[in-house]
C-alpha cells in the first residue's frame, strides 16, 4: 500500500501511544462524546469506541456493566457510530476505532457497516470474537472502506503471531495476560519477552491492552512496547462518576476529575 | 459424494465455526489434536464402552409405550429410555467420553456450564470417578429452580458457582465458563454439555452421544422388521437430539426435534430458536439464535430449564437449513400435559425437557395408523423437576 489510510493521516506519532476505550452510551450519547473529547485533552491518540453488547465473552464485569448501562439508555451499534461525526463536530481529531462483537455486525450486514463506518469517520474496527481465520471478508471490506482491521494477538498466540502480526493494520493489540478485560493480574516479566517476539514481525505499532490500571502498569509497558490501551480503569473513572454525569449541574466538574485523573494515570 | 461434517475449519454448511477470542485459539487447537488422536485410538474407545457398560448402565432400555399407545389409537410407540441412565439424563455419555478425554491430555481440573443441572450433576459425577477437580458455572435463577441438582452436585464434591448476570440462566452460565476458561485455559478442562460452543465441541459432543442413536437403531430391529417410520426429540442446545439422529440421517425416517415454545411463539416468552430466530453467533459458532433486530442476544424462556437457551447447536442450524430434520415447538402447557399422560400410563415420570419430544410425538401419533413405528428419545427423568410439576400443577387437585 502505498497511499495513506484515514487511519495513517490521523495519527500524529507511532511510539508511546495512548489508546483509552469508552463504551458508547455510557451513561449516555452526550457525556460519550464530552468523554471522547476530555480523553483527547489527556493526551489520547487513538480512541477506542466500544459497542455495548449484551453478552461481551472477553470483557470481565467493569466492561459488562457498562454495556448493561448503555443498552439500558437503548444504545445501538448504529446510533454509536453516527455519534462520531459529532465528535469530530465539537473538535475530535485523533482517530477512532470502533470496538464491536461480531453479532451485531453481522445482523446489520457486512457490507452495511463497513459503509456505516466510513461514512461516519472511524477510522479503524477491532471485533474480539473474530479471530484471524474467521476474519478475511471482513479484512478484504475494511480494506475497500479505508478502515485498518485492528488484530490481536495472545501470549499463547505462539506460532501464530507470525502470520497475524505480518498482516496487521493500523496498530496491533497485544494481549497482556491470558483471561478477560479488567482483571487484576500483575504484569510479569513474560510479557515483555511476548512484546519482543510481536514487535519483530509487525510492521505496525504494537499496542498492548488487559488489565493495565496504574501509573506504575503504564510506564512498565512504554519501557517496551509502543502504546497502551486502557478499558476498564476508564470505565472505572467513567463509573465512578455516573450519577454527576448524568446531572447537567455537576457534568462539568465531573468532566474535569475525570481528566485529572486520566493525566495521573498516564503521565 | 457425501459430504462429512463438519469440515476441517468446523462448518456445517455455513454454520458452527471458531467465533472466539484470540486466546482461546491455541487451548482449541490442542483440544482438537488431542481429540482426533484419542479418537483413532482404539485403547481409548474402549475405556469409553467399558465405562459406560460398567458404571453408567448402557444399553439403556428400548421400551414398547403399550398403554400410551393404545389409549392414543395412532403409530405404535417406542421409548428410548435415556432416562435410566446413571445421573438420571443422557448427559453422562459426553461427560464420560470428556472426562477421559482431559485425564489423557493430563488436566485435572474441570469447568462446566449447566442449565436444568443434569450436565452439571453429570460432570461433578465423573470429577468424582475420576480424581479430577470441577468447577459447575449455575445462573442463580436455574439454581433455583433446580435445587434438588445444585444440592447433588456439591455433594459430588463439585464448586458451584452461580452467576448473575443476564436473567441467570444457561446462557449467562456459559458466558461465564467461557471467561473462566480463557484465564485458566493452561491446566483446565471445559467439559461443554451440549454440541455448542466453537469447534470442535459440537462435534465431540455429538460423537459422545451418538451411542443413543447406534444403541436404538440395533434394538429397534430387535423387535420390528423396519426401522421407525419418526422420531422424535427435544432441542435445546441439541445433544440428547443430535445424538439420536445422527445415526439415521441417512435412512428413510422422518426426524422431528421439538423446540419449547414457552408460554407460544406468538409471545416474547419462548426457547424456539429455529422457529423464531435468525443466524448470528452466540458462544463460538454460526447458528440460528433468539436476538433483536440490533443483533443483541434475547431472554429465551422455557418451564425447562434444560430447553432455555437462546441458540442451538450449528449442526442442528445446518440441519433445519437443508431440510434434512423438521422442526417444531410446543408450548409449556403441552408438554406438561404430555408428561403426566406418560407417568399415568406407562409408570414413567419424565424429565420436563423430554416431555416436549413426547407432545409433539403424541400430537402427531394419533392421526397416523397402527402399522407406522415411532422411536421418543427419552432423554431424562424426572425426579429433579418435582417442584416445577407441583407447581404447575397445583390447584388441579
Amino acid at each position: 500500500m502505498l497511499t495513506q489510510t484515514s487511519f495513517q493521516g490521523k495519527l500524529n506519532k507511532t511510539e508511546d501511544l495512548f489508546i483509552p476505550f469508552i463504551e458508547a452510551g455510557d451513561p449516555t450519547p452526550e457525556v460519550t462524546i464530552e468523554l471522547a473529547l476530555k480523553l483527547q485533552e489527556a493526551g489520547a491518540d487513538i480512541l477506542e469506541l466500544g459497542i455495548p453488547y449484551s453478552d461481551p465473552l472477553a470483557d470481565g464485569p467493569t466492561i459488562q456493566r457498562a454495556a448493561k448501562r448503555a443498552l439500558d439508555n437503548g444504545m445501538s451499534l448504529q446510533q454509536a457510530i453516527e455519534l462520531i461525526p459529532e465528535m469530530r463536530e465539537k473538535g475530535l481529531e485523533i482517530p477512532v476505532v470502533v470496538f464491536t462483537y461480531y453479532n451485531p455486525v453481522l445482523r446489520i450486514g457486512e457490507e452495511k457497516f463497513f459503509k456505516l463506518l466510513e461514512e461516519h469517520g472511524a477510522e479503524g474496527v477491532l471485533i474480539p470474537d473474530l479471530p484471524h481465520e474467521e476474519s478475511e471478508s471482513v479484512r478484504d471490506l475494511a480494506l475497500k472502506h479505508d478502515i485498518e482491521y485492528i488484530s490481536l494477538v495472545a501470549p499463547n498466540s505462539e506460532e501464530r503471531i507470525q502470520k497475524i502480526a505480518s498482516e496487521a493494520r493500523g496498530f496491533l493489540y497485544c494481549v497482556s495476560t491470558l483471561g478477560v478485560t479488567g482483571g487484576e493480574n500483575q504484569l510479569s516479566s513474560e510479557v515483555t519477552d511476548f512484546i519482543r517476539k510481536v514487535k519483530e514481525h509487525s510492521p505496525v505499532p504494537v499496542a498492548v491492552g488487559f488489565g493495565i490500571s496504574t501509573n506504575e502498569d503504564v510506564r512498565m509497558i512504554r519501557d517496551h512496547a509502543d502504546g497502551v490501551i486502557i478499558g476498564s480503569k476508564i470505565i472505572r473513572l467513567v463509573e465512578a462518576e455516573v450519577e454527576n454525569l448524568k446531572d447537567d449541574s455537576k457534568r462539568q466538574e465531573a468532566l474535569d476529575r475525570f481528566y485529572e485523573n486520566v493525566r495521573e494515570l498516564v503521565e | 459424494m457425501e459430504q462429512v461434517y463438519p469440515d476441517q475449519k468446523g462448518r456445517y454448511g455455513d454454520f458452527g465455526g471458531k467465533y472466539v477470542p484470540e486466546t482461546l485459539m491455541a487451548p482449541l487447537q490442542e483440544l482438537e489434536e488431542a481429540l482426533d488422536e484419542a479418537m483413532a485410538d482404539r485403547e481409548f474407545i474402549t475405556e469409553y464402552h467399558r465405562v459406560l457398560e460398567k458404571y453408567a448402565g448402557r444399553p439403556t432400555a428400548l421400551t414398547y409405550a403399550d398403554k400410551v399407545t393404545e389409549m392414543l389409537g395412532g403409530a405404535r410407540i417406542y421409548l428410548k429410555r435415556e432416562d435410566l441412565l446413571h445421573t438420571g439424563a443422557h448427559k453422562l455419555n459426553n461427560a464420560i467420553g470428556q472426562a477421559l478425554l482431559a485425564k489423557r491430555m493430563g488436566k485435572q481440573k474441570i469447568i462446566a456450564e449447566t442449565g436444568a443441572g443434569q450436565h452439571g450433576v453429570a460432570s461433578a459425577t465423573v470429577a468424582a470417578k475420576f480424581g479430577l477437580e470441577c468447577k459447575v458455572f449455575m445462573g442463580e435463577e436455574d439454581i433455583r429452580r433446580q435445587e434438588p441438582n445444585v444440592f447433588r452436585m456439591k455433594m459430588l464434591g463439585a464448586e458451584v458457582i452461580p452467576v448473575s448476570s443476564g436473567r441467570g440462566t444457561l446462557k449467562d452460565a456459559t458466558n461465564e465458563a467461557i471467561r473462566y476458561w480463557v484465564a485458566n485455559c493452561e491446566d483446565t478442562f471445559y467439559l461443554i454439555g451440549s454440541v455448542v460452543g466453537p469447534h470442535p465441541y459440537p462435534r465431540m459432543v455429538r460423537d459422545f452421544q451418538r451411542i443413543i442413536g447406534d444403541e436404538s437403531k440395533r434394538q429397534f430391529l430387535e423387535g420390528e422388521p423396519t426401522l421407525p417410520d419418526y422420531i422424535y426429540a427435544c432441542v435445546g442446545g441439541g445433544s440428547n437430539a443430535i445424538g439420536m439422529f445422527h445415526p439415521f440421517l441417512e435412512d428413510d425416517v422422518e426426524l422431528v426435534g421439538v423446540e419449547a415454545a414457552g408460554k407460544g411463539i406468538d409471545t416474547s416468552e419462548h426457547a424456539a430458536t429455529l422457529t423464531k430466530g435468525d443466524r448470528g453467533v452466540i458462544h463460538g459458532s454460526l447458528t440460528f439464535l433468539l436476538q433483536d433486530e440490533h443483533g443483541q442476544i434475547t431472554e429465551p424462556y422455557s418451564i425447562s430449564a434444560g430447553l432455555d437457551y437462546p441458540g442451538i447447536g450449528p449442526e442442528h442450524a445446518y440441519l433445519f437449513d437443508s431440510k434434512q430434520v423438521r422442526y417444531e415447538a410446543v408450548t409449556d402447557e403441552e408438554a406438561m400435559n404430555a408428561l403426566k399422560l406418560l407417568t399415568e400410563t406407562e409408570g414413567i415420570i419424565p424429565a420436563v425437557e423430554s416431555a416436549h419430544a413426547l407432545a409433539q410425538a403424541f400430537k402427531e401419533a394419533k392421526d397416523m395408523s397402527p402399522d407406522k413405528t415411532i422411536l421418543i428419545n427419552l432423554s431424562g427423568r424426572g425426579d429433579k423437576d418435582l417442584a416445577t410439576i407441583m407447581n404447575h400443577f397445583k390447584g388441579e387437585e
